[in-house]
C-alpha cells in the first residue's frame, strides 16, 4: 500500500472533516504539474445545538454517525467518481472534540482498508490555512486564524507555521458563542451577534480591552459583557460593543505582527472570518501597513472537507508518506506549530 | 508643535504609532505620535492612545532609577498622544540578536520585574544597541504589578517572539535569556517559569 507512485498528472483525494459541529466530505483533484487544485464535490451536515447550549460532544458525534453514510454517498455521487478511483483518503485528526474526531477517523480507516488506499491524517487548523491560501492565491501571508477553536496569528518560517500571537484564554469564537448562549442564542452565534450589532444604535458600552504584547485575552471581556446584561444594558448595543472591542484587539495585534514581520499580505481564515466588521477593520489596518487583505471565500471560511482533502493532497504529493491503520491516531490538542509542512519553502 | 514640516522625517510607521525624526532645540529627537486608528471605535481609541502615552512617558523616566537605559523624555502631550524623546542612533536588536544580547535582555527584565514594572511588550524590536549599551523602548503597554502572573506573561511573550521570529536562535537565545534573568532577580525563577507553563496550558490545544 505504501509508495503508490502515480504516473497520471492528477490525483483525487477524499477529505473527511469531523472536528466539531460539522461533518463534511469533499473530493478534490490535484494537478501535479500546475500544483493547484479543484474542489470536485463537497457535502456538509452541521449539528445544531439547542438554543442556549453549546455543542454536546456526544450528541454531535451521534449526528455525525447518522449523517455520514448519506453525506459520503452524496459526495461520491456528485463527483461522479467510484471510490476505487480515489488516490488517497484523509481525515481531520485534530485538534477538536474526541468523540467527533473518532467518527471521521473510523470512516477513513474503513475506506482506506477496504479499498487499499493510503490514509493521511490532517491537522484541522493547517487545513484552514492551506485551503485559504489556495483559494485566495496569496503567497507569503501573515495569517489570522479565527474560529471557535483557534485565535492565532501565524507566519511561515523554517518548515512550520509559527505563532506570532494568540489568545491566552478564550478564542474569539468561544467569546461570541458563550455570550450568545448567555442571551439564549444557539451556537454558532457569530451571525446573530453581527446582525444585532449592525442593527444597534452604535452606542459604545466600555468593555475591557486586553492586549498583552502580541497576545490577547478575552475572558475578562466575556465576564464584563455578561455582567452588563444583568445590569440591563441594551443587548444590541452590547453585541456592538463586544465586536468593536474584541475585533479592535485582534486588529491591533495583527497590525503589530505586520509591522514586525513586514509581510505584504494578510490572510484571514476560520469561521469568524465571515464577519464583515472584522474584515473591514483588518482592511484598514493592512492598508496602513501597505499590505493587502485576503479573506477566505465565505463558503469555505467555516469547517469543511475540502480543507482536509487539499492539505492531504499537498502533503502526500510532497513526501508520499501515509500512515498505517494501526498507527493512525486522533489528537484532541494537536498544535498547528508542531506540524512539519514539507511542501512550503 | 511649531516645527517646519520640511524638517520632519517619518522614519517608521509602527503598528501603534508613527515615529518621526525632528529637530528639537538644535538636536535630533524622536517624535512618537499615536495616530487615530480609523478602525477603532472613537471612544475606545481616544482612551487607549491617551492612556498609553501617559504610561510610556512615565515609565521612560521611572525605570532609569533602577539602572535601565532608556531614551530621555523631552516632552509629552496626552491630547495629541505625542511623546518627544532622545534619538538613539543604534541598531535594532531584532536584526542582530545573539546569545549575549539575550542574556543582557534577561538581566534587564529581571531588574524591571524586581521593581514590579511589567513591560508588557517585550519583543526584540523594542531593544536598541548603541555603543555596547542596551536601550529599552516602547513602554506603552507597561504597568506596575507585583503579581507573578504578570511577570510570567512578560517572559512568555518574549519566548513566543523568539520561537516565531528568531526560530534559528530559539533554543540558545531563550536559555541565555533565562540565565540572564535568574542571575539578577531576587524572585524565584522556577516559580515564575512554572506559571509560564501554566499560562501556556491555559490556551486551547497546548
Amino acid at each position: 500500500m505504501n509508495e503508490v507512485t502515480k504516473i497520471s498528472e492528477t490525483m483525487f483525494g477524499l477529505g473527511i472533516e469531523s472536528t466539531a459541529h460539522t461533518f463534511s466530505c469533499s473530493i478534490m483533484e490535484y494537478d501535479i504539474v500546475k500544483r493547484n487544485g479543484k474542489i470536485i464535490s463537497e457535502e456538509r451536515s452541521i449539528y445544531k445545538a439547542p438554543s442556549g447550549s453549546g455543542i454536546h460532544p456526544r450528541e454531535a458525534s451521534r449526528h455525525h454517525m447518522d449523517k455520514s453514510p448519506e453525506i459520503l454517498k452524496q459526495c461520491l455521487k456528485s463527483a461522479n467518481l467510484l471510490p476505487t478511483k480515489l488516490d488517497i483518503i484523509s481525515y481531520s485528526a485534530g485538534p477538536g472534540l474526541g468523540p467527533c474526531l473518532r467518527v471521521g477517523a473510523v470512516i477513513a480507516r474503513a475506506l482506506s482498508s477496504f479499498y487499499c488506499k493510503p490514509l493521511i491524517p490532517v491537522n484541522h487548523a493547517l487545513g484552514h490555512v492551506e485551503l485559504g491560501m489556495m483559494l485566495t492565491g496569496c503567497n507569503d501571508p501573515l495569517v489570522l486564524l479565527v474560529s471557535g477553536g483557534h485565535t492565532m496569528i501565524l507566519a511561515f518560517a523554517n518548515k512550520r507555521w509559527r505563532v506570532f500571537g494568540e489568545t491566552l484564554d478564550l478564542t474569539i469564537g468561544q467569546l461570541l458563542d458563550q455570550f450568545g448562549r448567555y442571551i439564549s442564542l444557539s451556537s454558532p452565534c457569530g451571525n446573530k451577534i453581527e446582525e444585532f450589532a449592525t442593527n444597534s444604535s452604535h452606542d459604545y458600552i466600555p468593555l475591557p480591552y486586553i492586549v498583552k504584547g502580541n497576545d490577547v485575552s478575552f475572558s475578562g471581556l466575556l465576564t464584563a459583557a455578561k455582567s452588563n446584561i444583568k445590569k440591563g444594558c441594551d443587548i444590541q448595543n452590547l453585541c456592538f460593543s463586544i465586536q468593536e472591542t474584541s475585533f479592535a484587539m485582534l486588529t491591533e495585534v495583527v497590525e503589530r505582527a505586520l509591522s514586525f514581520t513586514q509581510k505584504k499580505e494578510v490572510l484571514i481564515v476560520g469561521g469568524v472570518s465571515a464577519n464583515t466588521r472584522l474584515q473591514d477593520m483588518l482592511t484598514q489596518a493592512a492598508e496602513r501597513q501597505d499590505a493587502k487583505l485576503y479573506s477566505c471565500p465565505l463558503n469555505y471560511s467555516g469547517d469543511n472537507g475540502s480543507q482536509i482533502a487539499w492539505t492531504a493532497l499537498c502533503d502526500y504529493q510532497s513526501n508520499h508518506r501515509n500512515i498505517e491503520i494501526e498507527n493512525s491516531f486522533i489528537n484532541q490538542s494537536w498544535r498547528l506549530d508542531s506540524v512539519d509542512v514539507n511542501w512550503r519553502f | 508643535m511649531g516645527i517646519l514640516l520640511l524638517q520632519v522625517k517619518l522614519i517608521k510607521k509602527g503598528a501603534e504609532a508613527d515615529i518621526y525624526l525632528i529637530p528639537w532645540h538644535g538636536k535630533d529627537a524622536i517624535s512618537k505620535i499615536r495616530k487615530v486608528k480609523s478602525y477603532r471605535n472613537r471612544y475606545l481609541d481616544d482612551n487607549i492612545r491617551k492612556k498609553r502615552t501617559i504610561h510610556e512617558a512615565n515609565m521612560l523616566s521611572n525605570v532609569k532609577k533602577f539602572g535601565i537605559t532608556t531614551p530621555f523624555l523631552y516632552f509629552m502631550d496626552p491630547v495629541q498622544a505625542e511623546i518627544i524623546m532622545e534619538y538613539i542612533q543604534g541598531t535594532n536588536v531584532k536584526d542582530v540578536l545573539s546569545d549575549s544580547i539575550a542574556f543582557k535582555i534577561g538581566r534587564y527584565v529581571a531588574i524591571l520585574h524586581d521593581n514590579n514594572v511589567i513591560h508588557g511588550d517585550l519583543t526584540t524590536s523594542n531593544f536598541i544597541i548603541k555603543d555596547n549599551s542596551l536601550f529599552l523602548i516602547d513602554f506603552g503597554l507597561s504597568f506596575f504589578s507585583e503579581r507573578i502572573e504578570d511577570k510570567a506573561v512578560d517572559l512568555r511573550l518574549f519566548k513566543e517572539v523568539l520561537s516565531s521570529a528568531h526560530i534559528d536562535l530559539f533554543k540558545e537565545a531563550y536559555e541565555s535569556f533565562i540565565t540572564g534573568y535568574s542571575s539578577s532577580t531576587k524572585n524565584n525563577i522556577n516559580k515564575i517559569l512554572r506559571v509560564v507553563g501554566e499560562i501556556e496550558k491555559r490556551g486551547r490545544y497546548s
